[in-house]
């Protein structure tokens, strides 16, 4: 097994690395963040909001590179593998497709991460006030948490592409969950300032776990560690369980193009 | 004139091949209303305890804000499926049948395609204006003023989607480069007194993000100073100019897909 997946990632550093400039490009394109930096620590310093304004300027540099750790885009591969039948190929192979896509997803982040470093290091030259130095017990934390969010996410966009074995445009299901995962994930602004009412709602979503949970942490912003981690858990096999009976159910429909 | 009955055809003949995707407009409806519930949360987080970003009230930021919504709309409608269009007639040599036709390229080019799916975000992002407008108690003369330099927004944005669009003569892949230029843009659902300092340099004068919305606003609440409003226009002639001669320069390095 270990063989294989070192094989199939190495393929796709490969492939990778021709896209170099494309990874560049995607990398600089998720400027968000660091924007809403800007309206978030002048709101900071003008007026009483539940963070400090050098807060809000870590906490935003780490949801940028939270970001740049858990970008997703399974759902229009596997989409495109099932209407044009490329996936009976894939079914061929003695191992689930499933790995080549995780394994595409590590070796793009591979691929990205100088970049994503170079950037930081740009920005935090140009833009003083969000410079620090995390603690490595938080730097460790952080970035751990970082990949199990990335996981989440990843497993959720799978298990909603396998819908693509039933209909046309999965990629829709995916775009919908976007928009809650734009609003209720912390990308916007920390959960720290939402409306109480919102807030116990969103944490009980799997949501604020992608991005406002390990940006917190990384940023040495306290947050409850056993709640986020049980509650991404739980999401975790909910999705987990929902994914191999989708996958199973999904096979024994798919007939393949022209089969 | 004969442009008008030109256009007719091109929108016309690119209603009835997208309107052949009807469930996608219900789709398209659905995620923009969930954006724009999405925005004026997000928005109505910084006025929490009296807190006013840039000295905007929370009306006067909705026009900011619907603004925004519109010309994101008028994006998705008329720019994007149109610059995708010259992306794909570079890469698959077709861009040569365009050039041979009596109709000035450019304007071929930039108002072959319409896709309907961006219409729901340009009447959400004006009904946010007019709604901003009603509260704020404007008359005909103010919304006239904003209108206008919403329009004028209109053809900055226009110029700089197709200065991008023009060099994938030379780069062929330029979609992720849009990608880059849509997340500056994001600046822009708030106004530019809301960044700090040196945010507000760059997005006025690197990107020019703050004459797309803020100053459409600031023109129709009767606060934009002459100079401003001079430089929009000035902005929007230079910048026209500009990609009518960016163009020409381009074609004459095109060389077909073939040759």
């Amino acid at each position: 097994m270990t063989r294989k997946l070192k094989a199939l990632l190495q393929a796709q550093i490969a492939l990778m690395l021709e896209y170099r400039a494309e990874v560049f490009l995607w990398a600089l394109a998720t400027a968000l963040p660091l924007i809403l930096m800007g309206v978030w620590t002048q709101a900071a310093e003008g007026g009483t909001f539940a963070l400090s304004s050098q807060e809000m300027a870590r906490y935003f540099l780490c949801v940028f590179v939270v970001r740049q750790l858990s970008v997703v885009w399974v759902i229009w591969e596997f989409e495109q593998d099932v209407v044009q039948g490329r996936l009976s190929f894939k079914l061929l192979r003695p191992i689930d497709p499933y790995w080549e896509h995780l394994m595409a997803h590590l070796a793009e982040r591979i691929t990205r991460f100088p970049f994503a470093v170079m950037l930081v290091a740009l920005f935090v030259l140009i833009y003083p006030p969000a410079r620090f130095a995390p603690e490595w017990g938080d730097l460790l934390l952080g970035i751990f948490t970082a990949l199990a969010a990335f996981m989440l996410r990843f497993l959720m966009q799978y298990t909603f592409a396998l819908l693509s074995f039933w209909i046309e445009r999965a990629a829709a299901v995916e775009e919908g969950w976007f928009i809650l995962y734009l609003f209720l994930s912390g990308l916007i602004a920390p959960l720290d300032v939402f409306p109480e009412v919102v807030r116990q709602i969103a944490f009980l979503t799997p949501f604020p776990y992608l991005v406002y949970f390990p940006a917190s942490i990384l940023a040495g912003i306290p947050v409850d560690l056993v709640q986020g981690f049980v509650v991404l858990g739980a999401w975790g096999v909910v999705f987990l369980v929902l994914n191999r009976w989708l996958w199973r159910r999904g096979l024994k429909q798919f007939s393949g193009m022209g089969a | 004139m004969r442009h008008l009955r030109v256009l007719r055809q091109f929108w016309g003949s690119a209603i009835a091949a997208e309107l052949e995707y009807r469930g996608n407009f219900f789709l398209a409806t659905l995620s923009a209303i969930g954006l724009l519930v999405g925005s004026v949360f997000s928005l109505s987080l910084l006025y929490q305890g009296g807190y006013r970003p840039g000295g905007w009230r929370l009306e006067e930021a909705l026009l900011v804000l619907g603004a925004f919504t519109a010309l994101q709309g008028l994006a998705g409608t008329l720019f994007q499926p149109n610059l995708n269009r010259i992306v794909q007639q570079v890469q698959q040599g077709t861009l040569d049948f365009v050039l041979l036709k009596p109709v000035d390229s450019q304007f071929w080019l930039s108002t072959r395609m319409l896709s309907p799916w961006g219409l729901p975000d340009l009447l959400f992002g004006l009904g946010v204006w007019l709604y901003a407008g009603f509260r704020l108690g404007f008359g005909p003369l103010e919304h006239l003023a904003g209108l206008a330099f919403l329009g004028v927004a209109g053809f900055i944005l226009y110029a700089l989607w197709f200065i991008l669009g023009t060099t994938s003569i030379w780069f062929v892949k330029v979609g992720n480069t849009t990608e880059v230029l849509r997340s500056l843009l994001e600046a822009g659902r708030y106004p530019i007194q809301a960044f700090p300092a040196l945010y507000r340099l760059f997005f006025s004068f690197v990107v020019p993000v703050a004459f797309l919305t803020t100053v459409p606003a600031e023109a129709a609440l009767g606060r934009a100073s002459l100079n401003t409003l001079l430089v929009a226009l000035g902005l929007m002639l230079v910048l026209f100019a500009f990609s009518r001669f960016f163009w020409r320069l381009a074609l004459r390095s095109y060389t077909s897909a073939s040759s």
